[in-house]
């Protein structure tokens, strides 16, 4: 892209807010009734991390590999590409987080959780508080946006739960969340969406405590090693 | 699509089914007792083309909603019936290209479009496979006019449109760019290369290409489309909310877009604007500043000036 510098958010706009709103709608319209199956698998994850089982990392990467996937191919890849060209890459990214997911917690089983305030307040925001927010803003309410449907509230819902994860913060399998929160995030912002804020939020949240976490874990590491 | 250098039997035959069309959608001819609608020549062929268009950016790009294809097939036929020509798309618009494909059909295929596309990719190679797909889209026999988008890859795509050009299946060739982007670049295409249109960003506050394209183009012999008339509707936004003056009935203005309007294609090397929209009542108004007074050069001066301070 020549002359870079002189493109703006504006820009990047290529199609109507009402269009996109209206595209969630037209969504969830052709899948019902998995909404209601997504929603039950959420819960199944809220149920999970309340009770302590050795199974329960592999179930919950399992569940959220098996979102991401859907989300790829039934909105990205079949619903939103009607809009724009680059819906067939975060259709591509959004099963490369599923894989990754399959990869490191279902068949390597590493991803085990523990207990954490924020990562559970931003889990049971987006499995309950974002699909409710949207009507408030004045949009319909057929055109929700819910976790394991749509991929904001699947973003955030997954980025939550790995801030819950034990051990190092798996970056991993938070990039590509994270990127999604941007990019949705700009998106919006270009149409001026009042809703705008909610995955740049979620996303920007995240990141902070991730990257807290991070370095206290590093500082941690090198104070033990001057203490050896 | 006519050919342009000359009054065919087949223009002839065109503009009357055209007009045919319109009394049955309409009581009224096109004109509406506003007299002709307002055209420039291509300087190429010397074919009369209307000074407002139809652009498909954002506006048509509403993917695979029923309802939503239907009410841009409505702004399409009320764009025909208005006297609009010339329909503009890119591969770059989403699913603008199988909007319109679908609005042509529905409508039973207007024969007085002038259907302009463009190729936007960055490989030469792939550039006929792309404009055959654009063409697919649009369910029609050839385009009037292959732009090449943000002259992407210029160097490579233009040999192509010339030699389709020559063959035959493409009446016109041109080049596009945006918001004052590249002029550099856009006047060296125009100096070096036989195009027949330029696509630029002109409006009441952008104004570069008054200083070298609009001029150049004149020169040349080359049609000017303007896009971006109303920077994508923030300039009607700003100017919604003050009245119109008392000077736009002097141009035959009954609201802003068509003030907007006029001041573009009033210069003399501008060929058309390309207003997009989604709203029948605002295709209406933009294909009717087509009709009546033209400001002059004092006018325009008054609309710039007056632009400006809201």
């Amino acid at each position: 892209m020549s002359e870079w510098w002189t493109y703006t958010l504006a820009d990047i706009k290529s199609f109507t807010l009402a269009t996109y709103y209206r595209l969630f709608e037209l969504h969830n319209r052709a899948i019902w009734p998995a909404q209601v199956v997504a929603v039950a698998l959420g819960l199944a994850i809220f149920a999970l991390l309340r009770r302590p089982d050795v199974r329960r990392g592999r179930i919950i990467a399992a569940i959220l590999a098996a979102c991401w996937l859907f989300v790829a191919v039934a909105f990205h890849a079949h619903r939103y590409a009607t809009l724009t060209w680059s819906a067939r890459y975060y259709a591509w990214a959004f099963g490369a987080e599923a894989v990754v997911l399959l990869w490191s917690g279902v068949v390597r089983g590493r991803l085990s959780f523990e207990r954490g305030a924020a990562g559970l307040a931003i889990y049971l925001f987006a499995l309950a508080a974002h699909p409710l927010i949207e009507p408030l803003i004045g949009r319909r309410w057929q055109a929700i946006e819910v976790f394991g449907i749509a991929p904001d509230p699947t973003a955030i819902a997954t980025l939550g739960l790995l801030l819950l994860a034990a051990g190092r913060v798996r970056w991993e399998l938070a990039a590509i969340p994270l990127l999604w929160c941007a990019i949705s995030g700009a998106t919006l912002l270009s149409m001026k969406a009042p809703d705008a804020g909610i995955p740049l939020a979620g996303g920007a949240i995240v990141l902070v405590l991730s990257t807290s976490r991070t370095l206290r874990r590093r500082r941690n590491v090198e104070v033990s090693s001057v203490k050896t | 699509m006519p050919n342009g250098s000359t009054l065919t039997r087949r223009t002839l035959i065109s503009s009357l089914a055209a007009a045919g069309a319109a009394s049955v959608l309409r009581p009224l001819s096109p004109a509406g007792g506003r007299g002709p609608i307002a055209t420039r020549p291509i300087p190429s062929s010397g074919e009369a083309l209307p000074v407002v268009g139809l652009g498909s950016w954002i506006t048509f790009n509403v993917g695979d909603d029923g309802p939503a294809r239907d009410s841009c097939a409505q702004v399409m036929g009320t764009f025909f019936q208005e006297g609009g020509r010339l329909i503009d798309s890119s591969p770059m618009y989403g699913s603008s290209q199988e909007v319109i494909g679908y609005g042509l059909a529905k409508l039973r295929h207007p024969p007085q479009l002038f259907a302009a596309d463009k190729v936007w990719i960055s490989s030469g190679s792939r550039g006929p496979e792309q404009i055959e797909e654009s063409r697919r889209h649009w369910s029609v026999p050839r385009f009037d006019l292959l732009q090449v988008h943000n002259l992407m890859s210029w160097e490579e795509h233009l040999p192509t449109l010339f030699a389709m050009k020559k063959a035959g299946r493409v009446r016109y060739v041109g080049v596009t760019t945006s918001e004052g982007r590249r002029h550099p670049e856009v006047e060296k295409v125009m100096r070096t290369q036989p195009i027949d249109f330029v696509q630029v960003t002109y409006n009441a506050l952008d104004r570069e290409a008054e200083d070298r394209i609009l001029p150049l183009a004149r020169e040349r012999r080359i049609a000017v489309i303007c896009n971006r008339p109303f920077r994508q509707g923030a300039l009607i936004r700003e100017v919604a909310g003050s009245p119109l003056p008392g000077w736009a009935a002097e141009i035959d203005c009954a609201n802003w877009a068509q003030v907007l309007l006029k001041f573009i294609v009033s210069h003399p090397a501008v060929t058309c604007a390309i207003p997009a929209t989604s709203r029948v009542d605002h295709v209406r108004q933009n294909v009717g500043a087509a009709y009546g007074r033209l400001p002059d050069e004092a006018m325009r001066r008054r609309i710039a000036s007056h632009v400006q301070t809201l």
